[in-house]
């Protein structure tokens, strides 16, 4: 019998879809079961005691964790979040109930035989519970004591070859979407960036020296998979400069119906036949397409939205010359509202040692670790700061496609250095044109 | 300027004990030394961390330094 009565937990099972609660029962008759017997480090009821702590919080309306603390492995700033029950009494399994994150691999690309590693770790020195992935992008491992971090961090690094995450005020783990590893819309190597920069700011990542968090996501297209424009202050984003590839055969295969449309993804038999016209050429956000037996695209005029390359893989695809947009401050809604990424820089080519990107990212860092207040993203900095200012510790210049809508402020600030002549000026040369 | 790492070192631990709160900002050492980088000054501050005088604070939103031992342990934004 389940050692806490949880009717309200209970109830969130009974809805159609996989329920967090059940896979927690699960484990709780798992870790008791023991059938591989694990000597466990931490409580065996860990996971019943988090279901009873877990209906407390529903019963009351408020939490019953407390966080932050000095936990942590020895030398890291981030990668473990400290979390203690304030009933510790009531539910001594997760009187500590720390989260570990684990950096994921580029792409994300594990072999079974690391899952099952890390999962008979974490059976034996935590809860068992895991959440793939967080929000950042790490691989989650919820629930473990004190004294059990050391140990744990010993057999990632050793054993396993693996790193913790980020937390707190610093780099957080950097994420990427698969990349050229499997999508043929990559416009550049997520992974490789995505590793290459994981490893090249491993001090940004452990130690940390930043007002607040800081996240890169990398994603090869304007598809946007890891949603980097939306969910990174440093999002970079696949483009490219030249025309769309467009094979005019398969074009009007599709037309024909020789092709599915989406791949086959939006399938639905009412929706009739393919109409290029109403399921392209209509939809295209800047008007740019237009069809009379060829397909024809004004390039110049093209977003990258991606809809018409979506929609007919086999017609259409990405240009060949390849980079990066790259885009700035996105950030969720604490303070001022969510925010999604300012377009810095329109075009990058993405190539290692990745030294143009990186030269945009540390004037950035050097800019908001300078002025940035404690817990300002660098998003809400380029808002009070404004964002002229970002472009001139960028030394980035003024581009029409940096510009959002109309200026509603009617003054423009000279600063002397863009005044032909600066602030002084000959008054005799000045009266020969002007009399007194 | 270049920062003297024992001097920078000695004026850090006196800060951090004429103060009466126990944990601080990374910003909070960096207006000690206004004529220092920043990153000279965080390795004088991931030295006396690896050398356990002083230690990491986090809520796991944000990381502050304190002395070692000083103040409360935990659960304490
Ligand atoms: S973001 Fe683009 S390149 Fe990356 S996986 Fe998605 S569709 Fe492919
Ligand atoms: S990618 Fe989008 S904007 Fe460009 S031509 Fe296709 S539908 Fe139009």
């Amino acid at each position: 019998m389940a050692k806490h009565q949880t009717p309200l937990l209970d109830q969130l099972e009974s809805g159609p879809w996989p329920s967090f609660v059940s896979d927690i029962k699960q484990h709780a008759e798992f870790r008791h079961a023991n059938e591989g017997k694990v000597e466990y480090q931490i409580p065996v009821d860990v996971c019943d005691d988090l279901l009873g702590a877990l209906e407390l919080s529903y019963v009351d309306g408020e939490t019953h964790w407390k966080h932050g603390g000095i936990v942590g492995v020895f030398g890291y700033g981030g990668g473990v979040i400290g979390r203690y029950s304030d009933s510790p009494e009531k539910f001594p399994g997760v009187a500590h109930f720390h989260t570990i994150r684990i950096n994921q691999p580029a792409g994300k690309y594990y072999t079974t035989k690391y899952l099952r590693q890390l999962a008979d770790l974490w059976d034996f020195r935590g809860s068992g519970l895991m959440n793939l992935h967080g929000a950042t992008g790490d691989l989650v491992c919820l629930g473990t004591t004190t004294p059990q971090l050391e140990e744990i961090f010993y057999t990632l690094t050793h054993d396993f070859n693996t790193d913790l995450g980020g937390s707190g005020g610093n780099l957080r783990t950097p994420a990427d979407c698969l990349g050229q590893s499997r999508c043929e819309f990559a416009c550049y190597d997520t992974q490789d960036l995505c590793h290459t920069l994981t490893n090249d700011y491993q001090d940004e990542l452990h130690r940390p020296a930043f007002p607040y968090k800081f996240k890169f996501k990398f994603d090869g297209c304007p598809n946007g998979c890891v949603a980097s424009i939306a969910r990174s202050d440093f999002s970079v984003i696949g483009t490219w400069k030249d025309e769309i590839k467009v094979d005019q055969d398969a074009v009007k295969g599709y037309v024909k119906g020789d092709f599915k449309p989406n791949a086959g993804a939006h399938d639905n038999p009412k929706w009739g036949k393919f109409d290029i016209v109403k399921e392209v050429i209509d939809l295209c956000p800047t008007k740019c397409m237009s069809y009379d037996g060829a397909l024809k695209i004004n390039n110049k005029e093209c977003t990258r939205c991606m809809h018409c390359i979506n929609t007919m893989p086999r017609a259409l695809h990405i240009g060949d010359e390849r980079g990066a947009s790259l885009f700035v401050g996105a950030k969720a809604p604490i303070l001022d509202g969510a925010q999604m990424g300012s377009l810095l820089v329109p075009f990058v080519p993405v190539e290692s040692p990745y030294d143009e990107i990186k030269e945009v990212i540390e004037k950035l860092w050097d800019w908001w670790m300078e002025e940035g207040k404690n817990r300002e993203r660098i998003g809400e900095l380029i808002k009070r700061q404004g964002f002229p200012k970002m472009l001139e510790v960028t030394g980035i210049k003024a581009d029409a496609r940096h510009v959002l809508e109309p200026r509603s402020n009617p003054y423009i600030f000279w600063k002397e250095e863009d005044v032909p002549g600066g602030w002084q000026r000959d008054i005799n040369v000045y009266r020969k044109k002007h009399a007194l | 300027m270049a920062l003297d790492p024992t001097a920078a070192r000695e004026q850090i631990l006196e800060f951090c004990k004429s103060k009466t709160k126990t944990k601080f900002y990374f910003n909070d050492f960096t207006k000690l030394f206004p004529d220092a980088g920043q990153r000279e000054v965080k390795k004088v501050l991931t030295t006396l961390v690896n050398e356990q005088v002083m230690e990491f604070w986090s809520s796991g939103s944000t990381t502050m330094y304190g002395l070692k031992g000083a103040g409360k342990q935990h659960s304490e934004e």
